[in-house]
């Protein structure tokens, strides 16, 4: 694994570039732990003051100080990614093996059930959603809510996979020598799509902060818990552009450019890295 | 005939199953949840909208409603009331435009939202195929890994942040676009050219946030299905058997990368439907995610049931049409 790690921080830029990014984002979000402001009260600090050595990222208008509020929203933004992203990982990856595994039946059912899910337009059913739970919309439940709607992609991904391995031979070796479906599944055939879970795993991260910044442009999010999608929606609650507070709108916008275009890097370069072709075009090409 | 046996009707199937997952997906949400969708649309209604009303006619309400919402009688009971109530287009009226029904609501903002998604989805499909595929064919030049570099940092940007880019640039930086709107304040919708011309300036930039990031998807995707077609036998024997360089390009290469694309666009549109909702809001334009805005800050439960309703529809039809003209541009398929 961590042999696989240098070579890839070696040779690919992108991940590199990705890497970094989110090992200095995750710093960032660890020292929320270390924010002298709670950062659910208002009126802790001046108003609306421009960057200063004080306040790094300056001050908005409802009293808080911009640095610290976005260290724990990128906390809660990391926080929200993981749990859909596990949630739907899980959710998506069984579903495949078992998928692709079984076959037949099985296979179509549980196929055109993800397929369905693939089509279906998710934000006016997410919008429905939230809209009931508003109330108890902490990050978790969030979380928990997105990965219905983000587990399919993973799924189809894996028994698309499954497919090809289960007519090789070390198969049929397993299934003649006793082991159930299950030992087969997890033991054999579980290691081999663990890069395209990861893949996977990290797009569902993308997907899911995505998601969190509408349905918070929208109001539906909790909107006391920092994240970015709140910070935009209370930057645009307070017309911060058209006052002039621009470091209060730029702070969560470069904030989410960063960290998508990092994680998609990370993402890209992995499945790249899983390519056979791309790799040999690579080694080829003296790279 | 095989063809109906072996794709269309599974499509059917599979339309269906889209529609029964999704509708009931909308169904139970509002029973699992422990708050009474009938008190609080009554308590948003009353104090949303300001207004004072009888007790009666809360009374009144408070029984339509829950006519309306198929709380009566078991949950099977309310299960079928539900789909009666879709099979006729019946949503009820809308509860902060009271009485205009549900139904009418939509309908007048569906023009805008749909010609807005149509022409940027054809734009932006057209457009990040080509340069994808070129991108793809020629993948040892420099402009196209510029491209590729550009396109990986615009596309995964989530569509909301795209149009504040967009809003914070071209609005109150450099100000050519308008604000915000479907058209100028004071103009009477009418079928004249300067009113056409007004609307089709207010739908510029939004046009363009959808389209800059769907380009940047259609041309990533493209451009991988490109460079591996390239390294298919079939392609290096065409260019053994010397054919011209345009035909090889489009005749073999990008044709046969132009079939999963379509296969794709009937997946995606529903997360580009997505990103179309969201994008309306940013720019205020007068479509279903303006609305699906409004219906919630006004508590509106039937416009917002209305909406995420007809929108599964419409989707789940648009993805089925898809699918259906498919087998035009895929002769395997029609001679299977």
């Amino acid at each position: 694994m961590f042999v696989i790690l240098k070579d890839l921080l070696k040779r690919d830029k992108k991940f590199l570039f990705g890497f970094t990014v989110i090992c200095i984002l995750v710093f960032l979000a660890i020292l929320s732990a270390f924010s002298p402001y709670d950062p659910r009260s208002w009126n802790v600090v001046p108003k609306d003051k421009p960057p200063s050595f004080q306040h790094l990222l300056g001050t908005n208008s409802m009293g808080q100080d911009i640095f610290w509020n976005t260290t724990h929203a990128l906390k809660n933004s990391f926080i929200l990614g993981l749990t859909a992203a596990c949630i739907s990982t899980i959710i998506g990856t069984i579903v495949g093996l078992i998928a692709g595994y079984r076959g037949g039946v099985l296979d179509r059912v549980l196929m055109s059930i993800n397929d369905s899910f693939i089509v279906l337009p998710s934000l006016p059913i997410l919008v429905f959603l939230s809209f009931f739970l508003r109330e108890k919309m902490t990050i978790f439940v969030m979380g928990a809510i997105l990965s219905i709607f983000s587990w399919p992609w993973g799924g189809k991904q894996v028994r698309a996979q499954v497919l090809s391995l289960r007519e090789r031979e070390f198969t049929y070796t397993s299934v003649f020598s006793g082991m159930n479906m299950w030992k087969v599944v997890f033991k054999e055939h579980l290691p081999f799509v663990i890069p395209w879970v990861i893949a996977n795993f990290i797009n569902t991260i993308l997907w899911a902060l995505g998601m969190e910044i509408t349905l918070s442009v929208l109001g539906l999010t909790s909107l006391e818990t920092p994240t970015i999608g709140t910070t935009i929606h209370w930057a645009m609650q307070y017309q911060a552009i058209f006052r002039g507070i621009w470091w209060w709108m730029l702070t969560p916008i470069i904030l989410s450019i960063i960290f998508f275009v990092a994680l998609y890097m990370l993402s890209v370069s992995i499945s790249e890295f899983l390519d056979p072709r791309t790799r040999l075009q690579r080694i080829k090409m003296g790279g | 005939m095989k063809v109906l046996k072996t794709y269309i009707i599974p499509r059917l199937i599979q339309y269906l199953l889209v529609i029964f997952i999704g509708i009931t997906i909308t169904f139970i949400i509002p029973r699992l949840t422990p708050i009474d969708p009938v008190q609080s649309a009554i308590n948003r209604l009353t104090s949303y909208g300001g207004a004072y009303m009888e007790p009666e006619a809360v009374a009144s309400l408070q029984n339509t409603l829950k006519e309306l919402y198929g709380l009566e009688g078991g949950i099977v009971e309310q299960y079928f009331a539900f789909w009666k109530h879709l099979f006729t287009f019946d949503f009820g009226p809308s509860l902060s435009m009271f009485p205009t029904p549900v139904t009418e609501i939509i309908a007048n903002s569906l023009p805008w939202s749909f010609f807005l998604l149509f022409f940027s989805l054809i734009i932006s499909w057209i457009i990040g195929n080509i340069l994808g595929g070129l991108a793809g064919y020629f993948k040892e030049k420099k402009w196209s890994n510029v491209l590729a570099v550009v396109a990986m940092s615009i596309y995964p940007i989530p569509y909301y942040v795209m149009a504040l880019i967009l809003v914070i640039l071209f609005v109150y930086i450099f100000p050519i676009f308008p604000m915000m709107g479907g058209y100028s304040v004071g103009l009477q919708p009418t079928f004249s050219w300067s009113f056409l011309l007004d609307v089709l300036r207010h739908s510029i930039l939004p046009a363009i946030s959808l389209i800059l990031v769907g380009i940047g998807w259609w041309f990533l995707s493209m451009r991988s299905l490109t460079s591996n077609i390239v390294a298919e036998d079939f392609v290096t024997y065409a260019e053994f058997a010397g054919l011209p360089k345009n035909k090889l390009l489009f005749g073999y290469v990008m044709r046969n990368g132009m079939l999963p694309q379509i296969t794709n666009l009937a997946l995606q549109i529903g997360g580009i439907f997505n990103g179309a909702i969201i994008t309306e809001v940013a720019f205020s334009y007068p479509g279903v995610g303006s609305l699906l805005q409004k219906s919630i800050t006004n508590g509106d439960f039937n416009l917002m049931m209305g909406i995420s309703v007809l929108s599964i529809i419409a989707i789940a039809t648009a993805s089925l049409i898809i699918d259906l003209i498919y087998p035009l541009f895929d002769p395997r398929i029609r001679y299977r």
